[in-house]
């Protein structure tokens, strides 16, 4: 089975595995301490033309973590992972299936912990009286009838000799989601104000446009802040159109995006602008009407001679929190009046009552992303988990009695077991299997 | 009573339960021992009730929130848990020098959260990004396992302490450090905090993934902080291979419990001053 070709034992060394995370610990320092991804320029004005050069050519900038230097660190240790598992795990597997019942009683014998003594049945009895004793204390026994006694054995926990792999194969699974997430995936930003539609979006890295497919609209957004002024909740409402329907609706917050179509639209920041969008119902004849109103200037609705203007504007930094609103129709002195960003008030005019509502206008920042690789990295995240516990916590533990025929027609009883890992545990259960079952 | 004042109290008493430790450590005054042990247990109680009165401040506030999200409430719950994982050791391994090893280590994150400036004690409302449930898990994984690497690294120190003493002149019981546990138990011991601490790591780093997908939509963007926490796992990572696969144990791993503490802290706490980055929330 084994052909030591010394390529393949190079990649199936644990040396290797040292050094490539020694020099993936050392070499990811750069790029902590550099900073990634700003234009070229930035970097000639901070570090002069010479190491802006330098680090160009040795590629730690613009993005060293996605350079070729570095990605052939991540995939040599993938290819020692592999090789190394290959290498080894068919042993960890003859292992796991051995047939423990052929061990040789000369090894047995030497095995610690160990116990013996005496039992006045002969040895078919005492063997099943130790199996059914074995078994209520959670231990399956097999038999094997020898030249001259019985030999059982049981064990716990073979498969738990698989936990170190299952950590190896979780670190390949976590870079083949990543490796698919980055292959037919995309990170992508929008600025979309309030009302307006988009189908398309703009990648971060090269600002081209991606086609969604369908349309996305922001029809509100809207912020709250704490007491003390801190912001509580960047808020969109977002709907998605296919063919000019809507087919869902989601308000979304940081934390809380929403996925339509494998793609998913994530809250990230916000534009307030110097506009209003100001939502007028006429009560008489219900008829309503959306409308967009810069800041101090008039709006004329042409079919009822209605006007009404924006005059003033209190908030907190550029964001508005009370509005004052002017409106006049062909009946009366003006209407002057505050109202709440957001809220909705009724008017009462002399021929005529109308809803206004109003809030001011904002643009949401949203991020888009399509990561068909996410749940494979969510996989390989829990696998490590899984194998982690697996590899540390638990072993695999055996047990064998030998049941020796004596002359008299007795028998006397050997027992040993051991651990692959924690074997003072293992001494411990040892030590009290053996006082509960001596007894019998 | 409100929460900062038993916080408070709790710098205080786990400097005094380093002294007792250091006591019995010097003086091997075996009395000492279960009268340090009992004053580090009531310590950790009224730090424990002085963090839960802290949660339920922010909910009489009205912001409900765990008091787990920002540099003060962090040091404060590190200190916790290195006291709850040294107390689990104490208890496991019947040993109490331990103690004058790692609860000077909580004693000092808590004077730092108390003392140094630049650090708000206030209870602030949570900004949109960090109002997650992933973010409560990623920090309580992360610091059971910085805590878990801290007591490590108050391990290791004992074991080169022992170790040098031991090489000089042959170890008997009336020597100062002739009370330390022997060095294949303090070696094994190390070894066991360190697997803890691994796995807690990597459960941070993973659940640290989840928010930032969470919130962003991309679970790894090579950012300062997430970098350093995964350069500080590989040297735990290249140790426990070391250790497993190429039988390093003792000087060399004590050495590296040591190391990997240093890149711990400067995960923690160097990234947030030195570096920028996303997790800049920290230096407030
Ligand atoms: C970041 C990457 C890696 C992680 C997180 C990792 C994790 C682990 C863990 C947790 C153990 C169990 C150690 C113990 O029980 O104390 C282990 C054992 C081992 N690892 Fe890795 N490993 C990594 C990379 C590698 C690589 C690249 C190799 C390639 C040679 C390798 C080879 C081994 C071997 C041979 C063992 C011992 C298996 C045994 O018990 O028979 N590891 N690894």
């Amino acid at each position: 089975m084994k052909n030591r070709n010394p390529i393949w034992d190079f990649f199936a060394s644990v040396k290797l595995a040292l050094f490539t995370l020694f020099f993936l610990a050392t070499t990811s320092v750069i790029g902590t301490i550099i900073p990634q991804k700003e234009t070229a320029q930035w970097y000639i004005d901070r570090y002069g033309e010479a190491s802006a050069n330098l680090f160009q050519i040795l590629s730690i900038t613009p993005d060293m973590y996605s350079s070729g230097w570095f990605l052939s660190l991540l995939g040599l240790l993938c290819i020692n992972l592999i090789i190394c598992s290959l290498d080894r795990f068919p042993g960890v597997w003859h292992q796991i299936k051995a047939d423990n019942l052929a061990t040789p009683l000369t090894r047995l014998e030497k095995m610690t912990p160990q116990s013996q003594w005496q039992s006045a049945n002969p040895p078919t009895s005492s063997a099943s009286a130790l199996k059914t004793a074995l078994n209520t204390h959670g231990w399956k026994a097999k038999e094997r009838s020898l030249d001259n006694g019985i030999l059982l054995f049981a064990q716990k926990g073979a498969m738990t000799r698989t936990g170190v792999y299952i950590v190896h194969v979780s670190i390949l699974v976590i870079f083949a989601g990543a490796i698919i997430g980055s292959a037919l995936g995309f990170k992508a930003s929008v600025m979309l104000p309030e009302t307006r539609t988009t189908d398309k979006v703009y990648t971060f890295d090269t600002n081209t446009a991606i086609d969604l497919g369908f349309e996305v609209r922001c029809d509100r957004f809207n912020i709250e802040f704490y007491d003390n002024g801190m912001p509580k909740a960047y808020r969109s409402h977002l709907s998605i159109l296919e063919d000019g329907k809507v087919v869902t609706e989601k308000a979304i917050v940081v934390n809380d995006p929403l996925s339509y179509k494998g793609i998913t639209f994530y809250q990230s920041s916000y534009e307030p602008y110097q506009e209003f969008l100001v939502t007028i119902t006429n009560k008489k004849t219900g008829l309503s009407e959306n409308v967009i109103i810069p800041y101090k200037e008039q709006h004329s609705f042409e079919k009822n001679g209605l006007r009404l203007g924006i005059i003033n504007a209190e908030g907190r930094g550029q964001s508005v929190s009370r509005i004052k609103i002017w409106l006049t129709d062909d009946n009366g002195d003006p209407s002057l009046f505050w109202l709440d960003d957001g809220e909705q008030v009724t008017v009462e005019r002399t021929k005529n009552n109308y809803t206004v509502s109003a809030k001011q206008m904002y643009a949401t920042g949203l991020q888009i992303a399509k990561d068909p690789g996410v749940w494979t990295v969510y996989t390989g995240c829990a696998l490590m988990v899984l194998g982690l516990i697996v590899a540390f916590f638990m072993s695999h533990q055996r047990i064998w009695l030998y049941i020796r025929e004596e002359s008299d027609g007795k028998s006397s009883i050997l027992m040993t077991g051991n651990a692959n890992k924690n074997k003072v545990h293992f001494e411990k259960i040892f030590q009290t299997l053996t006082q509960a079952i001596k007894k019998i | 009573m409100n929460s900062s004042q038993l916080i408070g109290i709790t710098t205080f008493t786990y400097l005094f339960s380093t002294i007792l430790y250091a006591a019995l450590f010097i003086f091997k005054t075996k009395r000492l021992g279960p009268l340090a042990t009992i004053f580090t247990i009531v310590a950790f109680l009224v730090q424990t009730a002085g963090i839960g009165l802290r949660w339920l401040e922010s909910y009489q506030m009205g912001m409900g929130r765990a008091p787990l999200t920002n540099m003060y409430e962090s040091v404060v719950f590190f200190a916790w848990t290195i006291i709850l994982i040294y107390l689990i050791i104490e208890w496991k391994f019947k040993t109490k020098i331990i103690g004058a090893f790692a609860v000077p280590f909580a004693f000092l994150a808590m004077a730092y959260g108390s003392f140094a400036s630049g650090i708000t004690k206030e209870i602030v409302p949570l900004v949109p990004a960090l109002q997650s449930n992933w973010l409560i898990a990623h920090v309580v994984t992360c610091f059971i396992g910085y805590a878990a690497f801290a007591v490590a690294a108050g391990l290791g120190f004992m074991y080169l302490i022992k170790n040098t003493s031991e090489t000089r002149q042959s170890t008997n019981d009336s020597t100062l450090l002739g009370s330390l546990p022997p060095l294949k138990v303090l070696d094994d011991i190390t070894h066991k905090t360190m697997v803890f601490g691994f796995l807690w790591l990597s459960i941070g780093i993973i659940t640290g993934a989840i928010w930032a997908n969470s919130a962003w939509g991309t679970y790894w963007s090579w950012d300062p902080k997430e970098t350093w926490s995964l350069i500080t796992w590989f040297i735990y990572a290249i140790t426990l291979h070391a250790r497993h696969t190429r039988g390093w144990g003792g000087t060399r791993i004590a050495w590296l419990a040591i190391f990997g503490f240093v890149s711990v802290i400067f995960t923690y706490y160097g990234v947030n001053f030195l570096l920028s980055g996303l997790h800049s929330y920290g230096s407030n």
